[in-house]
């Protein structure tokens, strides 16, 4: 299932805490040679981890970590406007109606529907919340899952070769590309609200005026 | 609830925000943000990093009072929910069911703070925290309707309002405006001498949905509302010269 957590709850949490951090440090650290920090325990984190973001994670049926991603406004301190001016033309990207996307991981077992899954979980943030696009960073094993999955984001700058290339891309809303993930993801849209409203509350049944 | 379609419902407003000196001309333009969106209450409510308090809007004084008194922030579900948070939050989608949460939400509606409400939480430098609120009295599908039609519009004043309160806190010096860059500046002076989207894009040599996150984060640097806003803003600042 999708869980939507921030930093400061994830205690609640402590399975898919752990193994979301080590898989982040098996994904960033061992597969793509990234110099990122990781514990003695075995888990990556970099300072936004730090600013409280919003964790949107995959949970699998025994509980752990099967993929996440990282969200941030990008009217605080992030990711892209402090280390990848250089890739977004210049431009610091800085809006409420724009989040940042980061740290997209996906755990070496998990289900073949899982990157499908937080694609769809995003674009349940950006309908619930007013988010108009997203600008990641992401490396480039991603973009072939992006295209397969139906959720390629535009690409706007790269950095270094292979397994250490980096890119800074962007997403907007579709309804047809919501579609196209969800049946990639095979979840039914009813479910990934269902997910949705059980970490930001449901909205009550619309009463009749005759009620 | 009255809606306009076309000009932003802000039309003025935003120009008295940004010419606001005093944190006393914020309360009265939440009066008039009150009365040009027709709901019952507007309010915007700040804590500093070290814990001091700040707000204005159009609560009743004995209402902000109670609320004081009774130690209403640590039962109140809206501040519960959007502390150290930063999306926007409907009040019914918040937890209301413990016995304190619901004698505080009925005391709410007996002091005519509406029975609705829409909160935007704001994460301000060196953890600054603000909540801006609109509240009102009305049924759900209003509500829906209402919240659906402007919650752009409340993100970006929200934000605007927080920025502003941020320049006139006493003892800090105003931030300058962040400087729009070489690429915004390109995109905004095309978009001023009349060329379309496309032919924006094209020139630059980027795609539109591209353009449209340079418009818009350059919009959010210029304090506008809309596009036709910004460049006029871009114009009146120097930023862009056409």
């Amino acid at each position: 299932m999708i869980r939507y957590i921030h930093a400061n709850d994830l205690d609640a949490f402590p399975l898919l805490k752990r193994t979301m951090f080590t898989d982040r440090a098996d994904q960033f650290r061992n597969r793509l040679g990234w110099a990122v920090t990781v514990d003695e325990a075995g888990e990556e984190r970099d300072d936004y981890d730090a600013l409280n973001p919003l964790y949107v994670i995959w949970e699998r049926a025994d509980g752990r970590h099967g993929g996440s991603m990282r969200l941030l406004p990008t009217t605080g301190r992030c990711m892209v406007n402090e280390h990848f001016l250089h890739l977004t033309g210049g431009v610091r990207i800085e809006s409420p109606l724009i989040w940042e996307c980061t740290r997209f991981c996906l755990a070496r077992e998990t289900e073949p529907g899982t990157a499908s899954a937080l694609m769809l979980a995003g674009g349940e943030v950006m309908q619930g919340f007013g988010v108009e696009h997203y600008v990641g960073v992401f490396d480039s094993r991603m973009v072939r899952i992006y295209r397969r999955i139906g959720a390629s984001p535009e690409v706007l700058g790269s950095q270094g070769d292979g397994r250490e290339k980096v890119s800074v891309g962007l997403w907007g809303f579709s309804a047809e590309a919501q579609a196209r993930v969800a049946a990639s993801a095979g979840i039914a849209p009813g479910q990934s609200r269902a997910w949705f409203e059980a970490a930001f509350g449901a909205a009550p049944a619309r009463v009749s005026a005759a009620a | 609830m009255g809606y306009v379609a076309d000009t932003p419902a802000t039309d003025g407003l935003l120009e008295r925000l940004e010419q606001a000196k005093a944190l006393e001309d914020l309360q009265t333009i939440s009066e008039a943000l009150r009365d040009r969106y027709r709901v019952d209450h507007f309010v915007y409510h700040w804590v500093s990093a070290g814990g001091e308090q700040y707000g204005c809007g159009t609560y009743d004084a004995a209402w902000v009072q109670r609320y004081v008194d009774k130690g209403y922030l640590r039962i109140d579900p809206v501040i519960q929910g959007c502390y150290q948070r930063f999306h926007p939050v409907d009040w019914k989608r918040l937890d209301w069911s413990s016995r304190a949460a619901r004698a505080f939400r009925r005391d709410a509606i007996a002091h005519g703070i509406g029975n609705q409400g829409y909160s935007i939480p704001i994460r301000g430098p060196n953890g600054q925290f603000a909540l801006f609120t609109v509240s009102h009295n009305c049924d759900d599908a209003a509500w829906e309707e209402f919240t659906t039609a402007h919650r752009r519009d409340l993100i970006l004043m929200a934000h605007y309002f927080n920025k502003k309160a941020l320049d006139l806190e006493p003892g800090r010096s105003p931030e300058a405006a962040q400087p729009l860059s070489p690429r915004e500046v390109e995109a905004l002076t095309l978009l001023a001498v009349g060329y379309s989207r496309a032919q924006v894009a094209q020139t630059l040599s980027i795609s539109e949905h591209t353009l449209r996150v340079y418009i818009e984060s350059a919009r959010f640097k210029l304090g506008a509302m809309n596009t036709t806003h910004a460049v006029a803003r871009a114009i009146a600042r120097g930023s862009i010269v056409v």
